[in-house]
C-alpha cells in the first residue's frame, strides 16, 4: 500500500507500541500533525515549550520503564528539545525524539527555521538520523526505537525532512534490524562472574554501591538476594534511589557529596566494593585517588566504556545488571559479616541527623519528612527538581520500589521536575505523584503548570521557597566566603500564581500548618496543586562533601 | 605513545563527523586522519594516529565502540604492520638546481608528477621518518607548498581487521 511518510511514521509508532507523543506542533511537523488528528490510539499531550516535551518523554520513560516519544518542528522547536535530550543521555533513559525538519532541498542554505539537529544533538545522544529518503524512513524509526531501548539506553532523534513526510511511498513493515556494528553484551563473562562471587566470599567489609542502571534493567530482586545473601550493606547513587528499599536493615542510604556519613564512612572502610550499573561520577566519588582506599572493585555495567573510565576495576563484568547478578547470586554461599556490621553500627552512632523544626521557622528537610509520611506508600512516585530541596529529598525521602524516584541526576536540570512530573501521572494515571521543587528551579518551566491543569493532572507540587537559589548560596556561604552574588531570587506570590494557571494554591509558613496544608494539598484530585513552603532561608544541606574533597571530609554542620 | 588505530564504519553520512566530535568532546588529540573506501562499499576505514598511554586507548577504543556505526575497531601497536604516508612538495627548482633535486627525489624513490620552469613537484610515500627526511632535505632549496595525507595502515600477513 503506498503511504506519505507521515502515516508511515505514525504506523510505526503504533507498531512500536506507542501511546502518547508530548510534543508542540510547527511547520515543518504539520504534516505528522494531520496524521495524528485521526490518529485516536496514540494521546498527544500538548505541552507550552519544547523543552517540557523532551522532560516529560523522559519522565513517563523513567516512570513507566517504556520508551518516551517528544516531538518539536525544525530550528527553534528542535533547538528546545537539547536540554531534555542532554538530561536523558546523562541519565541513560530511553526517548525518541522526532524532529521536523525544512524541505531536502532546503537543507544547508540557512532556510526559515533550520538547524542542523543531527549535529547539534551528537554528542548528547545515543545516536541520530537524518532521513532524506522516504523509502528509508520505516527502517530508520524501527531502528531508533530499539537502540533508544537496548544495551544502555539512551536518547534517540530522527529528524525528517517536510517533502520526506509528504512523499509517497509503498509501505513495507522492516524486516529483522541488522545494525553491524550495534551488539550490546547482556551476559557476564561466566569466568569474571566466578572471580567476583570469591572475591564476595573472601572479604570481610564488602559493600553494594547502587546506581541507576540497576533501576533501568530491573535487577532489583536480584540485588536484594545478593545482599541478603551474603549480608553486604548497600549504599546507592542518587540514580540509584529505589533500587534497593530504603528501609531495608542492610540500606545505608545515598553515598557521595550529601550521602549520609555512615554510607560515605562504610564506602572509606570497605575491602571490597561492588558496583552495579554506576559509573563513579565526581559527584559521589569526591576526591577520586581517595576514593574506597582499601577496596578491591567490582564494576558491572552494560556499557564497557563505564569500566576503567574514572577508577580501575579489579574485576570488570560488561553485561546486563539483571542477568549478572543473577548469575553471582547462584554462585555464592550464604555468609555473615557480623565485625563489619558492628563497625558500621559504630559509623551511625557518631552522627544522627535530626530533622526538626527550627524556632518559628519551617525547616526545609522537616516538610519533606512529614510530606514522606503523609505521602510514601508503593502507589506514589516522587519527582524532584535540582538544588538543595532535591538532595533533602534524597536524604529523607525513603524510596522502596524502582522507578518511584525521578530526578535529574548526571546533567543537573533545573526545571526538569514539573515537565517530568507530567509525564510520570500521565504514564501511571493512577498513581500520585509528588514534586519536590524549589523558588529557582520551578520558574525554569513554570509554564507547563498550564500543561498540568489541561490535562487535570492532580500533581502535588511542593516548592521548598527560601528566596534563593540555595545550593549556589550554599556554596557561596561555605566556599565563598559568604559572597552571596545573585542568588538572591524574588519571587512572586506563587500561590496567586498557581490559581492565575488554574491549580490550587497553597501556602505554609508556620510548623504548626504543614500538617493540615499536606492533607488539604492531598485531597485535590481533578488538577494540580502547588504548595509554597516558605522555609527558613538560609539552610544548608549537610553532610557536605566539598568539591575535590574525600568523602570522609564531611561537613557535618 | 604513538598509536595507529584502525576504524572500520559503516559508510554513511556524518560517520566521520562523529569520530572526530568523540575525539573533540572526550579531549583526545589526533595527529592524523586518513579516511577512504575499502573493499566494501558499504564499510569505509579511518585510521587514526593518536598520542596516549594505554588507558587513554582503551578508552578511545570503547569510546569509538560506543558510535552505533563504528563496527570495528583496531590498535596496530605491538603487532606487525605496513603503514604509509603520501606527500606532495612543491619545491624552488630553476635550471641550477634541477638536477641535484631530482637526484635527492630519486634516493627516495618520489616521482616528479609536475614540472615547470623554476619549480617541480614531488611525490612521495613511505613512512612518516622518510617523508621527513625528505622534506629535510628539500627545505633549503624552498618548498613553497606541500600536503600531507594522514597515514594509512594494514597488518601484515593474510589475516583482517
Amino acid at each position: 500500500m503506498k503511504m506519505k511518510g507521515a502515516q508511515i511514521l505514525i504506523e510505526l509508532l503504533k507498531q512500536e507500541g506507542v501511546e502518547v507523543v508530548f510534543g508542540y506542533p510547527g511547520g515543518a511537523v504539520i504534516d505528522i500533525y494531520d496524521v495524528l488528528f485521526e490518529t485516536p490510539e496514540i494521546q498527544h499531550v500538548l505541552v507550552r515549550h519544547e523543552q517540557g516535551a523532551a522532560h516529560a518523554a523522559d519522565g513517563y520513560a523513567r516512570s513507566t520503564g517504556k520508551v518516551g516519544v517528544c516531538m518539536a518542528t525544525s530550528g527553534p522547536g528542535a533547538t528546545n528539545l537539547v536540554t531534555g535530550l542532554a538530561t536523558a543521555y546523562m541519565d541513560s533513559v530511553p526517548v525518541v525524539a522526532i524532529t521536523g525538519q525544512v524541505g531536502t532541498p532546503l537543507i544547508g542554505k540557512d532556510s526559515f527555521q533550520e538547524a542542523d539537529i543531527t549535529g547539534i544533538t551528537m554528542p548528547i545522544t545515543k545516536h541520530n538520523f537524518l532521513v532524506t529518503r522516504v523509502e528509508d524512513l520505516a527502517t530508520v524509526v524501527r531502528e531508533a526505537f530499539y537502540i533508544a531501548s537496548t544495551g544502555r539506553p539512551g536518547p534517540v532523534v530522527i529528524d525528517i525532512p517536510k517533502d520526506v513526510q509528504q512523499k509517497m511511498t509503498e509501505f513495507v513493515l522492516p524486516e529483522k534490524i541488522r545494525i553491524p556494528g550495534y551488539k550490546p553484551t547482556y551476559r557476564g563473562h561466566v569466568k569474571q562472574i566466578a572471580l567476583a562471587a570469591s572475591a564476595i566470599m573472601n572479604a570481610r567489609r564488602p559493600l553494594l554501591y547502587v546506581g541507576g542502571g540497576v533501576v533501568s534493567s530491573g535487577a532489583s530482586p536480584h540485588l536484594v538476594e545478593l545482599a541478603e545473601k551474603a549480608d553486604i550493606p548497600v549504599v546507592h547513587t542518587l540514580m540509584g534511589k529505589g533500587a534497593f528499599p530504603e528501609s531495608h536493615r542492610l540500606s545505608l542510604g545515598m553515598l557521595g557529596m550529601h550521602g549520609t556519613y555512615w554510607a560515605n564512612k562504610a564506602v572509606m572502610s570497605c575491602d571490597l566494593l561492588i558496583a552495579v550499573g554506576a559509573r563513579f561520577d565526581d559527584r559521589v566519588t569526591g576526591r577520586i585517588d581517595s576514593f574506597a582506599p582499601h577496596a578491591e572493585i567490582i564494576h558491572i555495567d552494560i556499557d564497557p566504556a563505564e569500566i576503567g573510565k574514572n577508577v580501575k576495576a579489579d574485576i570488570p563484568i560488561v553485561g546486563d545488571a539483571r542477568m549478572v547478578l543473577a548469575e553471582l547470586v547462584k554462585r555464592i554461599e550464604s555468609k555473615t559479616n557480623p565485625e563489619w556490621w558492628q563497625e558500621i553500627e559504630g559509623f551511625r552512632n557518631a552522627y544522627r541527623p535530626v530533622y526538626k523544626a527550627g524556632e518559628g521557622k519551617l525547616m526545609p528537610n522537616y516538610v519533606i519528612q512529614v510530606i514522606y509520611e503523609k505521602t510514601h506508600g508503593e502507589n506514589t512516585i516522587l519527582v524532584t527538581d535540582v538544588g538543595q530541596h532535591q538532595m533533602w529529598a534524597a536524604q529523607v525521602y525513603r524510596c522502596e520500589k524502582p522507578r518511584t524516584w525521578i530526578s535529574s541526576g548526571g546533567l543537573g536540570t533545573m526545571g526538569y521536575g514539573l515537565p517530568a512530573s507530567i509525564g510520570a501521572q500521565i504514564g501511571n494515571p493512577d498513581k500520585r505523584v509528588v514534586l519536590v521543587s524549589g523558588d529557582g528551579s520551578i520558574f525554569m518551566k513554570i509554564q507547563e503548570l498550564v500543561t498540568a491543569v489541561n490535562y487535570c493532572l492532580p500533581i502535588k507540587i511542593f516548592v521548598m521557597n527560601n528566596s534563593y537559589l540555595g545550593m549556589v548560596r550554599q556554596w557561596q556561604g561555605c566556599l565563598y566566603k559568604g559572597r552571596y552574588s545573585c542568588t538572591r531570587l524574588k519571587n512572586p506570590d506563587l500561590v496567586t500564581l498557581a490559581r492565575a494557571f488554574g491549580a490550587e494554591g497553597l501556602a505554609v509558613e508556620r510548623e504548626e500548618d504543614l500538617e493540615s496544608t499536606i492533607e488539604k494539598a492531598l485531597s485535590v484530585k481533578d488538577k494540580p496543586v502547588l504548595v509554597d513552603c516558605r522555609v527558613a532561608e538560609e539552610e544548608n544541606v549537610l553532610p557536605f562533601v566539598p568539591p575535590g574533597k574525600s568523602l570522609d571530609e564531611m561537613i557535618l554542620g | 605513545m604513538q598509536h595507529i588505530i584502525s576504524v572500520l564504519v559503516e559508510n554513511k553520512p556524518r560517520v566521520l563527523a562523529r569520530v572526530a566530535s568523540l575525539f573533540a568532546r572526550r579531549g583526545y588529540n589526533i595527529e592524523s586522519l586518513a579516511v577512504g573506501p575499502t573493499q566494501d562499499p558499504a564499510i569505509s576505514r579511518i585510521t587514526l594516529v593518536v598520542n596516549g598511554n594505554e588507558d587513554i586507548l582503551e578508552q578511545i577504543t570503547k569510546q569509538l565502540y560506543k558510535l552505533i556505526e563504528v563496527i570495528k575497531v583496531g590498535d596496530f601497536t605491538n603487532t606487525s604492520y605496513v603503514d604509509r604516508e603520501l606527500a606532495l612538495i612543491k619545491v624552488n627548482a630553476p635550471a641550477t638546481v634541477r638536477g641535484e633535486v631530482a637526484q635527492i627525489a630519486e634516493i627516495f624513490r618520489a616521482r616528479i608528477v609536475d614540472i615547470e620552469e623554476k619549480s617541480l613537484t614531488v611525490e612521495v610515500t613511505g613512512t612518516p621518518d622518510k617523508i621527513d627526511a625528505l622534506e629535510q632535505l628539500l627545505r633549503k632549496y624552498g618548498i613553497i607548498e606541500m600536503t600531507r595525507t594522514g597515514r594509512i595502515a594494514l597488518a601484515r600477513g593474510s589475516k583482517s581487521l
